[in-house]
């Protein structure tokens, strides 16, 4: 017999009877956020940025004509002169870009390549504000995985139609079968004394540039 | 099974040794009050958190109840999507075929990611024994991995360490660690951080665990902290992933209540850190080949007990450790290699058995205070299971031919309380005894086995004329 017939055997002799009799889902817990918590959009995207902020990421608020600018000036005070991006990017987004080189990712574009830049900017898919939490889905501006892990800043745009109230309101936008990578704030560790310090693996330096609609 | 050291000692043969090491009680105290005071902040922001407990439960019930079909659907779900599932039943044949999966591929060094999977199917000792090399990748495991001792919590493995004492293992031990290294948490993570990030970049096969599994679609999730397994995830070209067969859960949409529950009960976070969910192979995306391997090592066994398999509900989140009084003094070591605290005093000695001296102790390392109950994201009544393998644990010592002092005494007691007479003379006699061994109205001291009794407490003495001496001699009262 195989492993998988003996595990399976094993588990139907042990669920017997009670097999197939479990009980519905109760489904009371709340899919929106509750009107004490955000009455309008407005106030999701509000929501949004402050629950970024506690994360110790850096947020912004701009508009759709000022997004090259602020995203140039955001990795000059950075002083980045090398970053990456998805293959993908909007082109407007990178337009006022002068003295930072734009490395556009590819298929054989190397983690040491990737760890040897200043940043790197991309979009996002889906953004919950009651968790500050931003979604990849590697769509359009997100590109692969490893481009949001390995460089140590991370610049995300997110549009504020993007923003979601809940995590149910996000899971039910996202499609699993795509690669995803949920980030709530830059990366940190609490290995030591359980101190919430940077560390860990991926960007230890996140920016959120979140454009009104 | 899961490799546990021969003679790995009772529990409180364990603790004793734990509990003299003021050190590491302390450590422990502020790991754990840091934890279950964030959680329990967590906790009251949600305003549906009952809510979605009663969810949370109701989910990993319809997995259990449904498993064998659930996996069933796993297994075409991640086959169709690029993947290939193995199916191991003990921790042996697991670390057999995640070796002959690492062998296969050429490379002689592997990432791992911590996880309490790992170290159940002793991931470590089996890829050394093939002549590969396993390289963790998160803070916590490498310190736990350059000191003596193992693991000491299932989301925070070195727990038990302060930051003075992992100064001075990464200076022994961490390549490029100079005396000039801080013990400021940041410049420890930093230091770490340089470390660890080099295997990674360069990695080519990475072994981790998976927390759920979602059998509708085929999807694998990891939250975590520190995102050791989201940059394995990335870089990796073969991956392999080890998942118990009850992280099984059956919708996508159910990890809507999971996602919420887990990141709050385990450190008190709305969302954890980073989360990585992925389904089968995506082309040009993470790796190129995906092996899930499903364990059984016991499982079954607990889920064929009715009151037992409610704990085959637990998501892993450390909830039960943080609160607990007894894990807070103990630390991780004395429930042995498979899981602390005491959900692992309710699982391991289901998945074990209760014959061995180990698992059978396991039980009753609980005060039955009942805290871990009220803290469980998808509410196991954790006494509850406690009392009833406590009874199994009994039930399974009735049946040896020789019976131990304690069963002994107590069949002793049942025969001499079974009779009026026999119980009176007894009484008297064991009163008359007990008065000659008590000083100053107390006995400090029982002889013999009794002496266990008396270790941790005094026994007041008994009075000369017990209450049924007294009732039988009272003058005789008229009543109204």
């Amino acid at each position: 017999m195989s492993s998988r017939e003996e595990v399976l055997g094993r588990v139907r002799g042990a669920l017997g009877a009670a097999r197939g009799t479990a009980a519905a889902v109760p489904r009371l817990y709340r899919r929106r956020l509750g009107a004490e918590e955000a009455e309008t959009r407005a106030d999701v995207v509000a929501l949004f940025t402050e629950r970024v902020a506690d994360l110790r990421a850096t947020v912004r608020h701009v508009s759709a004509d000022e997004l090259g600018t602020t995203i140039a000036a955001a990795l000059w005070g950075r002083e980045a002169k090398r970053i990456v991006v998805p293959a993908d990017l909007p082109y407007g987004w990178l337009a006022e870009l002068e003295g930072v080189r734009a490395l556009a990712d590819s298929a054989v574009t190397d983690a040491a390549t990737l760890d040897a830049v200043d940043g790197v900017v991309t979009g996002c898919a889906v953004a919950i504000a009651q968790t500050g939490t931003i979604v990849l889905d590697g769509g359009r501006a997100q590109g692969r995985r490893a481009l949001s892990v390995v460089p140590d800043h991370h610049l995300c745009v997110v549009h504020a139609d993007q923003i979601v109230g809940t995590v149910p309101e996000a899971v039910a936008r996202l499609d699993p079968y795509r690669p995803l990578t949920w980030i709530s704030g830059p990366s940190v560790t609490t290995a030591v004394e359980q101190a919430r310090v940077p560390g860990g693996n991926g960007p230890r330096s996140l920016e959120v540039l979140v454009v009104d609609e | 099974m899961t490799p546990v050291p021969l003679g790995m000692p009772k529990f409180a043969a364990g603790a004793k040794a734990a509990l003299s090491d003021t050190g590491q009680r302390r450590n422990l105290r502020t790991a754990t009050g840091a934890l279950r005071d964030r959680s329990a902040a967590a906790a009251r922001d949600a305003p549906d958190w009952d809510d979605l407990r009663e969810a949370g439960a109701a989910i990993r019930d319809q997995a259990l109840l449904n498993l064998d079909g659930l996996l069933e659907e796993l297994e075409r779900a991640v086959t169709e999507a690029g993947g290939t599932v193995h199916w191991a039943v003990d921790a042996a044949e697991a670390g057999d075929i995640v070796t002959r999966l690492v062998r296969e591929t050429g490379e002689g060094e592997v990432v791992t990611a911590g996880s309490a999977l790992t170290r159940e199917i002793g991931l470590d000792e089996a890829l050394g024994a093939a002549g590969a090399t396993a390289r963790e990748t998160e803070i916590g495991e490498l310190v736990v991995r350059l000191g003596p001792d193992g693991a000491s919590h299932l989301t925070s493995p070195a727990a038990h360490r302060n930051r003075a004492q992992i100064r001075d293992l990464f200076l022994n031990g961490l390549p490029g660690a100079g005396p000039g290294l801080s013990d400021d948490p940041e410049a420890l993570a930093a230091a770490a951080r340089t470390h660890l990030r080099h295997r990674l970049l360069t990695a080519r096969v990475a072994v981790f665990g998976a927390d759920f599994a979602v059998a509708e679609t085929g999807t694998l999730v990891a939250l975590e902290t520190e995102g050791g397994r989201r940059m394995s995830l990335a870089l990796a070209g073969t991956l392999i992933c080890v998942a118990g067969i009850e992280s099984v859960v059956p919708t996508w949409q159910d990890l809507e209540v999971l996602l919420q529950l887990v990141p709050r009960s385990s450190a008190g976070d709305p969302m954890s850190p980073s989360v990585s969910a992925w389904t089968g192979v995506t082309p040009g995306d993470g790796p190129h080949a995906l092996h899930l391997v499903l364990l059984d090592n016991g499982r079954s066994a607990a889920l064929a007990d009715e009151v037992g398999r409610t704990a085959l509900r637990c998501v892993r989140c450390a909830a039960c450790l943080n609160v607990c009084p007894v894990y807070e003094r103990a630390g991780g070591g004395p429930y042995g290699p498979v899981l602390p605290g005491p959900i692992g005093a309710i699982l391991t000695p289901q998945f074990r058995g209760v014959e061995g001296a180990y698992e059978a102790s396991l039980p009753y390392a609980s005060t039955l205070c009942g805290a871990c109950a009220d803290v469980c994201p998808v509410k196991i009544d954790i006494p509850d299971v406690l009392i009833h393998l406590r009874g199994k644990v009994v039930e399974s010592r009735r049946r040896r031919p020789v019976p131990n002092p304690e069963m002994l005494l107590m069949r002793t007691v049942a025969w001499t309380m079974g009779d009026r007479r026999r119980y009176e003379a007894s009484l008297l006699r064991s009163t008359r005894w007990a008065r000659l061994l008590s000083r100053g109205g107390r006995i400090r001291r029982l002889p013999g086995l009794l002496g266990k009794w008396t270790d941790a407490r005094d026994l007041p003495t008994p009075p000369a004329q017990s209450f049924r001496a007294w009732w039988r001699d009272r003058p005789p009262r008229r009543f109204r």
